[in-house]
């Protein structure tokens, strides 16, 4: 039978509600168990949290000074370890999981299933490849230790609230390594909706021709109380921070309602909203790539249409 | 200093890939192929290190079969001091590829060794983090700043909640990010140079390198297609379609 380990991902004393959608992939293993890792330096109120998670067994947490950011050189010895008598260990895909879950994997021997967008079988997932151009199966030997990472758009965030799994301190007799060091966080925080975990997304383009002019997009989303994100070339044109970036090297999204203005539609970006619900695209070029994939698509000079549109909400 | 940086062929990042009716691979005959982007600015960076002075060799290497030779001569066209070939025929997993630039840094005991964050083929986003955990040496992912003094690199990653900032000692593996560089462009003469410049070949035999992979692939599928959507005439006509799927 499996065993799962699913890696808590948390930023500021909070857990990451990737965790939960971590949890949702481990649950489609038919796991005996599924247990959650909190590595940090104080897990209180981050085990108490984690345990809530419907589906988890128990909550294992390490606390360590050395813990108190998330480097992966640190954590990654800490968890090979700790993945002693686990058939899989899972980390959400989002770059916590992307930085330390292949160190974990090399340590273990074995080459991780990155994006795990099903689980087919207890060793059978299914992953994209070609920025989702193509979705391939993967059948992991049930020998070693599955380590893998969970596409969080592919997931639904756990129920939260009705479980209460036993926490257990963990003590881990492993070495760490002094070469790392974390030295800052700069954060593009603001009070909008969370990008990933956001039901409906905005984003702008390069059509919105200027960092000012994105003020409208901003307007929009409010009004919609959506997330606001952006394609490469406004990212790179300096309109929004690259943060915001949707996309293949940005961030994979799948909001129910996705509205796309003055972006044409490259692959890399599509490859970041296939999976949304709805797509909206407002563009002037009716010969956009972006009206291949929108659901609604209205042609037009965005400046006239999003003050329509804000009248009409 | 010395830098390995990985420099991988992959299918052009234009090309609309197709999948292979029998579902055993996508179709690459007669697809262009050429630099994975990402390796293309981990080579840029480490060109732009050695003229800074902070660098004196950089080293492109391609894992991959012989006609890989004409790939590796681009990143010396770029820039590269000399290039390593080692050659197979198979297609390998990142576990393997780490454990092929781990044997390499034995050889040439780099100072840092910089690849891409990902190969936009496979989308694995593993072989650096593999090599730094088998190498022991510290890994930093994402890159979009790297600064080197006083053997650490001091480097600005991309993460989800914004820009982290960690110092590395070295020897160390960085991951390079969209946003780190532009890559240069290759002119004429610098292709004609470039036919003048070492390519040592090793056949990936000789490495003893255990090849040992746990990971299957055993279908290749095009992703589900989205239905065909409508065209709206006007700003209401499209809030009332969505009001309608109750979306607002």
């Amino acid at each position: 039978m499996s065993k799962v380990l699913v890696i808590a991902e948390h930023l500021d004393g909070k857990l990451n509600p990737a965790t939960a959608r971590a949890v949702s992939a481990a649950a489609a293993v038919k796991p005996e168990s599924i247990d959650v890792l909190v590595l940090a330096a104080h897990t209180g109120t981050l085990a108490a949290d984690a345990a809530k998670i419907d589906g988890v067994s128990r909550v294992l947490t390490v606390e360590r000074i050395e813990n108190t950011h998330p480097l992966a050189a640190i954590l990654a010895p800490q968890i090979a370890k700790a993945a002693a008598g686990y058939s899989h260990v899972f980390a959400p895909s989002t770059t916590f999981g992307k930085d330390v879950a292949p160190r974990v994997a090399a340590m273990l021997g074995v080459t991780q299933v990155s994006d795990v967008m099903s689980v087919e079988g207890s060793h059978s997932f299914k992953r994209p490849i070609y920025a989702g151009n193509a979705i391939v199966t993967v059948e992991a030997e049930p020998s070693h230790t599955v380590v893998a990472t969970v596409r969080t758009a592919s997931w639904p965030v756990a129920a939260i609230g009705a479980n209460s799994a036993p926490i257990e301190a963990l003590t881990l007799e492993v070495a760490l390594p002094t070469h790392t060091r974390h030295v800052g966080m700069q954060s593009g925080k603001s009070d909008r909706p969370d990008l990933q975990s956001a039901n409906t997304v905005v984003s702008g383009g390069r059509g919105v021709g200027s960092k000012e002019n994105f003020d409208i997009i901003f307007k929009l989303a409010d009004k919609l109380g959506a997330a606001v994100g952006a394609s490469r070339a406004a990212v790179d044109a300096g309109y929004v921070p690259s943060d915001l970036q949707v996309g293949q090297t940005g961030k994979i999204i799948a909001p129910e309602l996705y509205v796309a203005i003055g972006i044409s539609g490259a692959i890399q970006h599509l490859t970041g909203i296939k999976d949304a619900g709805t797509i909206v695209a407002i563009n002037k070029d009716s010969e956009a790539p972006i009206f291949e994939v929108a659901d609604f698509g209205l042609v037009g000079d965005l400046f006239k249409l999003i003050p329509e549109l804000e009248q009409a909400l | 200093m010395k830098i390995l940086v990985g420099y991988k062929r992959v299918v052009d990042y234009n090309v609309r890939i197709q999948v292979r009716p029998d579902g055993t691979g996508v179709v690459t005959d007669g697809v262009k192929l050429s630099a994975n982007p990402f390796d293309d600015i981990a080579l840029e960076e480490a060109l732009r290190m050695r003229e800074k002075g902070l660098v004196n060799e950089v080293v492109v290497v391609g894992i991959g079969p012989a006609d890989l030779t004409a790939h590796l001569r681009n990143g010396l066209a770029m820039g590269a001091n000399r290039a390593i070939h080692v050659t197979t025929a198979e297609t390998l997993q990142p576990l393997t590829a780490a454990r092929v630039f781990q044997k390499l840094v034995e050889r040439e005991q780099p100072d840092l060794v910089l690849l891409g964050k990902q190969a936009i083929d496979d989308d694995a986003n593993q072989t650096g983090q593999m090599l730094a955990a088998l190498w022991d040496r510290p890994q930093a992912t994402f890159a979009s700043k790297i600064e080197i003094a006083d053997g650490k690199a001091t480097v600005t990653r991309e993460v989800d909640a914004g820009l982290e900032t960690i110092e590395v000692e070295l020897p160390a593996v960085i991951t390079s990010d969209l946003r780190l560089n532009e890559p240069r462009f290759i002119k004429l003469p610098d292709i004609m140079k470039a036919k003048s410049k070492p390519i040592d070949v090793i056949e990936m035999t000789s490495l003893d390198v255990d090849t040992s992979d746990h990971l299957r692939t055993t279908l290749y599928a095009a992703p589900p297609k989205r239905n065909k959507g409508v065209m709206v005439k006007d700003a209401a006509e499209l809030v009332a379609a969505l009001k309608q799927k109750g979306l607002l």
